[in-house]
């Protein structure tokens, strides 16, 4: 379990998390929703001890996350980030060297669902192949957290949908938690437990997506506009 | 994603309404084994703990049966399916009186149209 009490992130004078407490459980699939800037990926960042909190604590089953957190959390940052040199099975061939816990048999299988070309270089490929082979590696990796930002951003509906089913398919939810920044609410509400919705680096609502329709009557789209409003 | 859901319902609830029109429509027949919960739950997108609370809710609702390594079945209880069959009918009617009732038509005049109308069965 993945817990933060009270953090605080400042760059300069810039509060990007102001006072967060949250509890990340295992096992569950949970979405991170608020305007650009409003401490997302700062606070996908703090998880995944590539940030340290300025104030307050981020503990993992008890211990407080250093960058050694990394071993057991598998963060996927925007954007490109790869080696645009390397053909798919030299980048796990590259992972496997960097992650104990990557799975090449499991990579090359989400690869297969996902119908990437293993052979293909990188650089040859097309944007929403990119975004494929970045989630194969990433769930490549038994990790106990997936830290995704944005994993479905600027990819056609075609991509996303195969992105989602991968997810589905490659994270077992009896032990593995899947952490998720986006802003596709409509679409990927139906792959969520729950939602946490910022706000200029607060966490405004933190909820279960079911709860959400049974007690609000409405869908999560609907009800963060509502949220947002008042 | 792929699925298309009804905002004031949740998604559990819409799936296990899914299942049980596949059922009486027949397209799930009796006693047949319903895929697993992981391939259900990528073949229609939503989250396999929400796929694991559909199956539950089957199963409370002695729809399916769960065999220990074998995985979920459609009951072989064909009373409870006609029983199912039953209630389903009554939500339905349920609903239309109250649309009908809202836009302020009788009950009679819809009875009445329904019968002039015909069904495509009768």
């Amino acid at each position: 379990m993945i817990e933060l009490q009270i953090v605080t992130k400042r760059y300069g004078t810039k509060r990007a998390l102001n006072g967060v407490s949250l509890t990340l459980p295992e096992g569950r699939i949970i979405g991170l929703v608020g305007e650009n800037g409003s401490g997302k990926t700062t606070l996908l960042k703090i998880v995944a001890g590539l940030l340290t909190p300025t104030t307050g604590l981020a503990v993992s089953d008890n211990n407080k996350i250093t960058r050694r957190v990394a071993s057991s959390v598998a963060y996927m940052p925007d954007g490109d980030v790869f080696f645009s040199e390397f053909n798919v099975k030299q980048l796990f061939d590259f992972y496997s060297s960097q992650f104990k816990d990557f799975n090449r048999k499991k990579a090359k299988e989400i690869a297969e669902f996902l119908s990437i070309p293993l052979d293909a270089k990188i650089s040859t490929l097309s944007k929403g192949n990119r975004g494929r082979v970045k989630i194969a590696a990433t769930l490549g990796r038994n990790a106990s957290y997936y830290l995704l930002d944005e994993p479905f951003s600027g990819l056609d509906p075609m991509v996303r949908e195969d992105i989602a089913r991968g997810l589905i398919r490659f994270t077992d939810t009896e032990w593995q938690t899947v952490l998720l920044s986006t802003h596709e609410i409509k679409e990927v509400e139906p792959l969520l437990d729950e939602m946490i919705v910022m706000k200029e680096g607060q966490v405004l609502a933190h909820k279960e997506v079911d709860e959400i329709r049974e007690i609000y009557g409405m869908d999560a789209t609907t009800w963060l506009i509502s949220l947002f409003r008042q | 994603m792929s699925m298309e859901f009804l905002p004031d319902k949740p998604i559990y609830q819409q799936l296990v309404d899914h299942i049980m029109g596949e059922i009486i429509r027949g397209t799930l027949t009796v006693g047949e084994k319903l895929p697993s919960v992981r391939d259900y739950a990528v073949l229609v997108g939503v989250n396999a703990n929400t796929m694991q609370r559909v199956y539950r809710e089957l199963e409370n609702l002695r729809i399916t049966e769960t065999r220990r390594g074998q995985g979920s079945f459609v009951t072989e209880n064909h009373a409870r399916i006609q029983e199912l069959r039953e209630e389903m009918k009554e939500q339905l009617v349920e609903s239309f009186i109250q649309n009908v009732q809202a836009l302020g038509f009788t009950t009679n005049e819809m009875v009445h149209y329904l019968q002039k109308r015909g069904g495509s069965d009768d």
